[in-house]
């Protein structure tokens, strides 16, 4: 058995070699499709002599063919190397922008993950249990409406309401001016608990509280309509009606059944981690939150190749390695599971 | 039968019909599926009951009733003496552990995610009467019992390792690990493999034996019932049209309908002609039932009597009853 799984870990460990080539490959070309290029960013509308255009084109490597550039790419890649900016600021390692924005877009997505799973069983359960009543339609519509919820719009409701009309929290950014934090893992509330920096830590909730409330509810729809389903399918089994039949007591029958209905839910969760780091780009410009997000949407408007590149292989990496792990909690969880 | 076990008087159990929102707004009384219609049996130690019946007409909503697992709507049920029917979850506990049932799907009757061993056990520990110890050897004792040998072998196992018959061997062990006094048998062999069939019936009827067990054995199959039950009740939309000792129903059916699901019994020996009582049509909906003896529309007996007057329950022998205008003699 543990043999197995160990072979099964590598083999899917393995898989993500070819996902993230493919997708690698689909953005280097989509990217060179796009009109315009990292010069013509830079330069913009000035007019300035071919040679010098050329000379630029040189500086920056795109002069070179195309086959060129994407295996030079790659092997930099395959040495951990993700090439430097090519436009403002130029020259610059991309390594050091994923090093610096990555942990604000993870602690985000942790927290806004966190309240999705929450809010999801919390109001799924509520439904299953109170299945066919007022209630459970009332689940069911918060559901479908959370899920559609346009994640600009309802988080620039939360910011009028809470930050414009009652003043109650900050509407952008991770810290307020002026509080200073020495930071260690990049994310900020850990980092604040760490060096014992009170005033840091409640500044860096206060400004989480809203980018992670606004993609957590957004994403907790689909979880309630999930786990309310399992649930409800799992409540009619045979085996759960010999629980009460044994006189196994209602909250402990609750507590098997959300067991059996948590297999599906876990899928999710690795599903929907790769919409969270999509709806964390959406959060992040509207919360002004400096993390992948802003970064990405940033470099796309300078077409700056190797960053986009290089953030967009880092993201496939990421969501691989969750996928991996998701899996593997899976096949640890349901015995069913062959490997 | 001069104390039964189990006593039901009248029982009843109709579920509501969602009506429409035009039916809700012309505010029209709210229907029911009268699942289960007023039935009245006795079931007493160690003796078999064979509730027998089509799909549709109420005998697992009956046996689930029995159990409280349905709240009943009307009636009383009364188990060793004390009324059950409106005990508290937990006032009923105790009776939780002296009642239990076997259900009709072994695929569904177990935790996909708890060893068999696990499963077998569970029940011992939710009444407190051992400790995980005691309980995992009287787990494997009752593995042996059951005949999944290995037994130390099959505790470990998960239920989608397992054939729908030993599932059903689970089932039966779990079950019968409490030594319970009364067990509803929810159509226990329907979905095993016919081959399988004869063990696990002669496996229920050694625990009736070594715990004086008695059952409700719910089945659509009147072949079943003859080989087990001591008696037989037949279930037609919601109540009994007939019940008595399973040989004199067998060979002396009363009730049309009866007659006709012995007829339609297969068999292998080619039959002599005889003459068949045919009945055709489907099961009417239990949410709208058909006026007088419900089994009119169906039957080939029927008169304008049976479109009016309902047949009450008489006994027509020593212990054989039947609700009938027209039975047969």
């Amino acid at each position: 058995m543990a043999r197995g799984l160990g072979r099964y870990i590598i083999i899917r460990a393995l898989m993500i070699i070819p996902t993230i080539l493919i997708l690698y490959t689909l953005v280097f070309f989509f990217l060179r499709i796009l009109p315009g290029n990292p010069v013509m960013a830079v330069v913009g509308t000035k007019n300035i002599p071919p040679e010098q255009l050329e000379h630029l084109m040189e500086m920056a490597g795109l002069d070179r063919p195309l086959y060129v550039q994407y295996f030079d790419y790659l092997r930099g890649i395959l040495h951990g190397d993700f090439g430097v900016t090519l436009a403002f600021p130029m020259g610059k390692p991309v390594w050091d922008y994923i090093a610096q924005r990555f942990p604000a877009t993870l602690e985000l997505a942790i927290w806004a993950f966190t309240i999705s799973v929450l809010l999801g069983l919390l109001t799924g359960v509520i439904g299953a249990t109170r299945k066919g009543t007022k209630t459970d339609t009332a689940m069911r519509v918060y559901s479908i409406v959370a899920y559609t919820l346009f994640i600009p719009w309802f988080g620039m409701m939360l910011q009028y309401l809470f930050g414009i009309h009652l003043h109650w929290l900050p509407t952008s950014g991770r810290l307020d001016p002026g509080v200073n934090l020495h930071t260690v893992t990049g994310l900020y509330v850990l980092d604040s608990i760490i060096t014992g920096n009170w005033d840091a830590l409640v500044s860096s909730v206060r400004h989480l509280i809203l980018p992670a409330l606004t993609l957590g509810i957004v994403l907790s729809g689909a979880y309630t309509r999930l786990v309310r389903n399992n649930m409800v399918d799992v409540l009619s089994q045979d085996f759960i009606r010999a629980y009460y039949a044994r006189g196994v007591a209602d909250r402990k029958v609750m507590w098997y059944t959300l067991k059996n209905a948590f297999i599906p839910v876990v899928t999710l969760m690795g599903l929907q981690f790769a919409i969270l780091l999509g709806g964390a780009v959406l959060t992040e410009t509207t919360f002004s939150w400096p993390g992948m997000g802003t970064f990405l949407v940033d470099r796309i408007d300078y077409r700056d190749y190797n960053a986009i590149q290089g953030a967009v292989i880092f993201f496939a990496f990421f969501v691989g390695i969750i996928s991996l792990i998701v899996d593997i909690v899976y096949a640890l969880l349901d015995p069913r599971v062959k490997y | 039968m001069s104390k039964p076990l189990l006593r039901v008087e009248n029982l009843k159990k109709y579920f509501p019909v969602r009506r429409s929102i035009l039916e809700a707004l012309r505010k029209e009384p709210p229907r029911y599926v009268k699942a289960v219609d007023g039935i009245s049996f006795e079931i007493g130690r160690g003796e078999v009951l064979a509730l027998i019946g089509e799909s549709g007409c109420g005998k697992t909503t009956a046996g689930r009733t029995v159990l409280r697992l349905i709240e009943p709507t009307d009636g009383r049920i009364i188990f060793d003496g004390t009324d059950i029917t409106e005990l508290s979850r937990e006032e009923m506990r105790p009776f939780r552990r002296r009642m239990q049932i076997i259900f009709q799907d072994p695929y569904a009757s177990l935790s996909p995610r708890m060893k068999i061993g696990d499963a077998i056990a569970h029940p011992l520990l939710v009444h407190g009467l051992a400790d995980k110890e005691e309980a995992k050897e009287m787990a494997l004792k009752m593995l042996k019992r059951v005949g999944l040998t290995p037994e130390d072998e099959f505790y470990d196992r998960y239920p989608h390792h397992l054939s729908g018959g030993q599932r059903q061997r689970v089932v039966i062990a779990r079950a019968m690990i409490l030594k319970p006094e009364f067990v509803v048998a929810d159509e226990a062999v329907s979905m095993i493999d016919v081959s399988m069939r004869a063990s696990i019936l002669e496996l229920l009827e050694s625990f009736r034996e070594e715990y004086n067990l008695s059952q409700l054995f719910i089945t659509h199959d009147i072949a079943v019932g003859k080989l087990i039950a001591d008696r037989i009740a037949v279930m037609y939309l919601g109540k009994i049209v007939e019940m008595g000792p399973t040989e004199e129903v067998l060979k002396n059916p009363v009730h049309p309908y009866t007659m006709a699901i012995i007829q339609a019994v297969p068999s292998i020996v080619r039959r002599k002609k005889e003459k068949k009582l045919k009945i055709t049509g489907e099961v009417p909906n239990a949410a709208n039932p058909p006026s007088g003896c419900r089994f009119h529309p169906r039957c080939p007996l029927a008169t304008e009597e049976c479109k009016t007057k309902e047949p009450e329950l008489v006994e027509v022998s020593h212990n054989h009853f039947v609700a009938c205008h027209h039975p047969i003699h």
